[in-house]
């Protein structure tokens, strides 16, 4: 019993991991339509660019993570001026594979200034744990957990009482009426790439201090696409508990089916999951129906 | 005969339009490519021996799963993002079957593309409820669920061990050395490459053609996309099958750690830097993607200064994920459409 109750306390911290890197991208899809495959390494670079500026320009751990986000958000911005934006009215087949190019990009030029070595992150976070009863959980995790929840009501409150919240809601419903409606359209897919990579880097960074600062982080983003699937592609409310629900399902598997099924199952559990979801119900648990006209 | 002799490119009929070699020219050029691959070799031999020779048959085994892949993305417009898993099935489908049954090289090629055409087809089977781009998700999840199998499933694979596998052996003689390799998977690309040709311009291409373009209107004039669609998957992942034996049977070692998602993700580079949808765009691709790398181990060494931490596999992730952007964005057509655009400048020239 107690086991249960930890490893489902562990499981909703790494879930919401899982739900920001989510969110940011189900932000890009829904607003530019563009299926972003490099969402897992905008988070890993996040953290490295906080792990860069604590341990050689040694700020203080508020501004570090300030100024990560604002230079996630730049890169973030950057990528779409850059590359997406002259690709804007390719079909999204192209622009997925623009997106590949770029994860690869991403994580080899990552590897190559910061290294493949494995970081210990230089966390503000304290190493202890709370003891309730038999289960105690890391104070990281249970930040984890309040960071998730604060940035959802922060997101929406920005998406229902702000200008630019409602612009954007606008585009993601109808980019050419939106267009009509005085609404630089061009603007907010740049501000969206800008807040889907920051909010990447939150995940990154909060990842990062549960685990390890590794290059392989952007695999574990690519676990993010069940949780995206399974909250149907353009739900946020969808993302955030798809982001539980893959969170939950791998730490449990990791203590229940690992000793059967070998080392590692946990990892593939996801993926199996998504190609269930794509089976049987491919708009997800939220998504609206799909449909094509000619 | 006077028109087609004065129009070169007239097609005068539906009869000609499907003709595999339309003119005395092309079949003329088709003989002199089968001459250039029997001597290839002993150009290589002179120019840098057997590594050169190495590259190449790398070259060619690429170049049949470039092929599959290209029926796929460029034909068809599905993607896949896990064909290193078809190659790693085929692998070691061929391992276990020489290596624990004893089965002779041409029957352990057979099997193996039957059995992962079929595995394709299962893969494939999500690509009937959902459009190209969950495809895309869902041959991700079976690159990682293979790559899991693999490492786990120790009494078949050898887990992270790996399989040693036999050189293949026609009678007594063993192609064992590079040269002797190259006679089999030259012919083999060859061979399958033209086949691909003709599935292209048999209804089968065309109708792929037209579920690219639009699966709606593909629908509506009686294209059935459920068989099509998972047809094109099959034959695809068949391709990478065969690919994958060649592969075993020349490493003759095998592990989990040669079929990875970057292998899957440079698949898709070589159909769209060689050009989406075209035969000699495969095989440009496969040219271009296999010979970039050991190009750029020059610049290794250069760019190293610079950044202390660099390791090969970056560089090369590095290059792979620029040239598909690049490509994407200003050169769609590929080399294959460079390469048609270079050839009308000079027919039409000077006008």
């Amino acid at each position: 019993m107690d086991t249960l109750i930890q490893a489902s306390l562990s499981g909703i911290a790494l879930g919401c991991v899982y739900s920001l890197v989510a969110l940011g991208f189900v932000l890009i899809y829904k607003a530019t339509g563009v299926l972003n495959f490099a969402q897992g390494e905008l988070m890993m670079v996040g953290a490295y660019i906080y792990f860069s500026l604590v341990t050689q320009l040694g700020l203080t751990p508020l501004l570090a993570f300030g100024a990560t986000l604002v230079l996630a958000g730049l890169l973030g911005a950057l990528i779409e001026r850059l590359v997406l934006h002259p690709l804007v009215d390719e079909p999204p087949f192209t622009l997925v594979m623009v997106t590949i190019g770029l994860a690869t990009l991403l994580r080899a030029a990552t590897g190559m200034i910061w290294s493949h070595d494995t970081f210990a992150f230089p966390s503000p976070i304290s190493e202890g744990a709370i003891d309730m009863g038999e289960v105690s959980v890391p104070l990281v995790d249970m930040w984890t957990v309040a960071v998730t929840v604060a940035l959802s009501l922060l997101l929406f409150v920005f998406f229902h009482y702000t200008r630019l919240g409602t612009a954007m809601r606008a585009v993601a419903q109808n980019r050419y009426a939106a267009q009509l409606m005085g609404i630089s359209v061009d603007r907010i897919f740049t501000f969206t790439w800008a807040l889907a990579a920051s909010l990447g880097a939150i995940g990154g960074m909060l990842l990062a201090d549960i685990s390890f600062l590794h290059t392989n982080m952007g695999f574990i983003g690519l676990r993010a696409f069940p949780a995206v699937v399974l909250g149907g592609m353009e739900s946020i409310p969808g993302a955030l508990l798809g982001g539980l629900i893959i969170g939950l399902i791998e730490s449990l598997a990791g203590v229940y089916l690992d000793p059967i099924l070998g080392g590692g199952t946990h990892q593939v559990l996801a993926f199996v999951i998504l190609l269930i979801v794509l089976m049987v119900r491919p708009t997800g648990l939220f998504g609206a129906t799909l449909e094509k006209r000619v | 005969m006077t028109t087609s002799s004065k129009y070169r490119d007239l097609v005068t009929s539906y009869e000609e339009d499907l003709q595999l070699f339309r003119t005395g020219v092309s079949k003329f050029w088709f003989g002199l490519l089968v001459v250039g691959l029997a001597a290839l070799p002993w150009a290589a031999a002179e120019l840098g021996g057997n590594y050169l020779l190495y590259v190449v048959n790398l070259t060619a085994i690429a170049a049949i799963v470039a092929l599959g892949m290209n029926l796929l993305l460029g034909c068809a417009g599905l993607i896949s993002l896990g064909h290193a898993a078809f190659l790693a099935v085929g692998a070691y489908t061929a391992a276990i079957l020489a290596s624990r049954l004893g089965f002779p090289f041409w029957l352990t090629v057979t099997l193996s593309g039957l059995i992962t055409g079929g595995i394709g087809v299962i893969v494939g089977l999500p690509a009937l409820r959902i459009k190209g781009l969950y495809l895309g998700l869902a041959t991700l999840a079976f690159q990682f669920i293979a790559d899991h199998v693999i490492v786990n499933a120790e009494q078949l694979t050898g887990g992270a061990n790996g399989m040693i596998v036999p050189a293949p052996t026609l009678g007594s003689f063993a192609f064992d050395t590079d040269l002797r390799f190259y006679y089999i998977a030259a012919p083999l690309a060859l061979l399958m490459g033209l086949a691909m040709a003709n599935l292209q311009r048999s209804r089968f291409g065309r109708a792929l053609v037209a579920i690219r373009d639009s699966d709606v209107a593909a629908e509506a004039v009686g294209v059935n996309l459920a068989r099509y669609k998972t047809l094109a998957f099959g034959i695809s992942a068949a391709y990478a099958g065969v690919a994958g034996s060649l592969l075993a049977h020349y490493m003759r070692y095998i592990g989990p750690d040669h079929f990875t998602v970057m292998q899957s993700i440079e698949y898709v580079v070589m159909v769209i830097v060689g050009g989406p949808g075209s035969i000699l765009g495969s095989v440009l691709g496969a040219i271009f993607v296999t010979w970039l790398p050991e190009v750029m181990r020059f610049a290794e060494e250069a760019l190293r200064s610079f950044f202390p931490h660099l390791v090969f596999p970056d560089l090369r992730a590095i290059v792979m994920g620029l040239v598909l952007i690049l490509f994407i964005a200003f050169e769609p057509e590929g080399l294959a459409g460079r390469w048609r655009r270079i050839r009308e400048y000079w027919t039409t020239w000077p006008f």
